[in-house]
């Protein structure tokens, strides 16, 4: 079977922090992995490294079997193919909303505005948005920004989603919302690397949790495996603190 | 404003501009005062000029300014993005030219402005080096306000680009986005909002510096009106001057003024 995503060893450091610490992680087509670990884990980074949003010092990460490491690599090439969802959202406030979803595709794919209208239009209606189309993001709700900014995403049509703690800047009532359209794209076969607090989403919607600790990978399974008979003592802690 | 609020403030402006005026007025020098700078035959003398008298006019020397001022902020403009530019660059192999427009930038808004003028109206010429040599003092001092405010002008683009929060850079990258249209469609578009109100702050301030070009002893307004005062020994010139001044620099100060309170409104309604 192919792999969408393969770190091997991973290391990434900061000055002389080391964030990661020989990561190692395989992503197949269809797969929602989740990420969890308390804050400063290296979640985020991880994450920026496979869109080469950071370098790494050691190890391989490899897309569809091509490495990223090699020099030849665009690194807008790579991040085409795999889009990433913030948690503070970063829509372009002097976009409309369409025009957001809109910019990815016409001024890094170089497609045709007419043609990927219809198909921005389409994913508004997925995300129950389509009257807010001309509307700037600041008329919007935060639960409302971070689903376009998902939908800026998809638009992509990206072989892999990396999403960051995307509700944690969310109210509350707010967070249902974009969980839902979260686990609609797992249920079509999105394949997703997710980063999150959220672990009755995790449960919910991972085929794999993986648990970090100080950038070491401690632990990986199942949502069953990991929530109701976790093997490491540090993952039996961590689940303990945010229950 | 209630209509209470616009009596008041209406009540409270007549009355401050009659404590002014009666300062004028009643001041013991007052007649003396007024016959020199608010003589209106002077004023008008002044203003139009008298060839035959050798006196040149305060008004065809505000031409001198204007053309100044417009060639210059053009200029600026374009030398002054250029510097930003090269600030703002993240190549190592640039390094050098990043250190170069820094200390360019630290002399530049370091220096008094008249003493670069002199350099300039007084140092090329003294070099013989042809073309560059041989400019009218204007040309000298359209240089002098292009070198030194392209300084001002290029730490306000840079402050404009780096006002725009990292995440905006980081989220167009991430859709695949080269660094030049993360720039073009995303970071220079809102940089834009932000560095107008500043940037028509220092225009306003280089219109009144075309003044300084008299020291190079080209003839504009306050040079003519300098040249009426001590030949008929009557300053109305320099009120003539000051008038003309303003009615260029208020629609532009308050043009600026506006485009802040705009700006000011659509943040709070937002948040
Ligand atoms: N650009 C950077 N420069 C220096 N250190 C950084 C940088 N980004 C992250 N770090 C450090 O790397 C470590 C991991 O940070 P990271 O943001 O990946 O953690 P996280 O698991 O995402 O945490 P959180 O749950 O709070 O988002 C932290 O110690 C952080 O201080
Ligand atoms: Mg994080």
């Amino acid at each position: 079977m192919d792999k969408v995503l393969e770190l091997t060893d991973v290391v990434k450091r900061f000055g002389d922090n080391e964030v990661l610490r020989g990561v190692s992680l395989t992503l197949h087509p269809h797969d929602v992995v989740c990420l969890i670990g308390a804050s400063g884990s290296g979640k985020s980074t991880l994450l920026r490294c496979a869109n080469l949003l950071e370098t790494i010092d050691a190890g391989t990460i490899s897309l569809f079997g091509q490495s990223l490491q090699d020099p030849r690599i665009d690194p807008d090439l790579v991040r085409q193919h795999v889009a990433m969802v913030f948690q503070s959202f970063n829509l372009f406030p002097h976009l409309s909303v369409l025009d957001n979803i809109l910019v990815g595709p016409v001024h890094a794919l170089k497609r045709r505005r007419g043609e990927v209208r219809d198909e921005a239009i389409a994913l508004l209606e997925r995300i129950d948005l389509r009257d807010k189309a001309d509307d700037y993001p600041d008329r919007l709700s935060g639960g409302q920004q971070q689903r376009v900014a998902i939908a800026r995403s998809l638009a992509m049509r990206p072989s892999l989603l990396l999403l960051d703690e995307v509700t944690s800047a969310l109210d509350p009532t707010l967070v249902g919302e974009v969980l839902d359209l979260l686990t609609d794209l797992a249920h079509q076969g999105t394949t997703m690397l997710i980063a999150t607090h959220e672990m009755n989403f995790a449960r919910d919607v991972a085929n794999q949790v993986v648990y970090l600790d100080r950038g070491v990978l401690v632990e990986q399974g199942t949502p069953e495996e990991m929530f109701s008979n976790p093997k490491h003592e540090s993952t039996r802690n961590f689940l303990e603190r945010v229950r | 404003m209630g209509r209470r609020g616009l009596v008041v403030s209406a009540l409270s402006s007549v009355v401050v501009l009659l404590v002014i005026f009666a300062i004028f007025w009643l001041a013991p020098g007052g007649p003396t005062f007024r016959a020199f700078f608010f003589n209106p035959h002077d004023m008008w003398q002044a203003f139009v000029g008298d060839p035959q008298k050798g006196l040149l006019s305060v008004g065809r020397g505000l031409v001198t300014n204007i053309w100044m001022f417009l060639l210059s902020e053009v200029l600026v403009l374009i030398f002054g993005l250029f510097i930003a530019t090269v600030r703002l660059s993240q190549s190592p192999v640039l390094f050098p030219f990043r250190a170069l427009a820094t200390v360019y930038v630290d002399v530049m808004r370091g220096v008094p402005i008249v003493l670069v003028m002199y350099m300039i109206g007084f140092g090329l010429p003294e070099l013989n080096l042809g073309f560059l040599s041989n400019q009218s003092p204007a040309v000298y001092g359209c240089a002098t306000l292009t070198l030194s405010y392209s300084a001002y002008v290029a730490e306000v683009y840079r402050a404009g680009v780096l006002s725009v929060p990292h995440g905006q850079l980081l989220a167009a990258r991430s859709l695949g986005l080269t660094h030049t249209a993360t720039m073009r469609r995303v970071i220079l578009p809102q940089a834009v909002r932000n560095v107008i109100p500043p940037l028509l702050n220092d225009f306003i301030s280089m219109q009144k510096d075309t003044a300084l070009v008299s020291l190079l002893g080209a003839v504009e307004a306050t040079r003519a009106a300098q040249i009426y005062g001590d030949t008929v020994f009557n300053f109305s010139g320099f009120t003539v001057a000051a008038i003309l001044f303003l009615l260029l620099t208020i629609p532009m100060t308050r043009f600026t003024d506006h485009l802040i309170a705009r700006d000011r409104n659509r943040r709070l309604a937002t948040t």
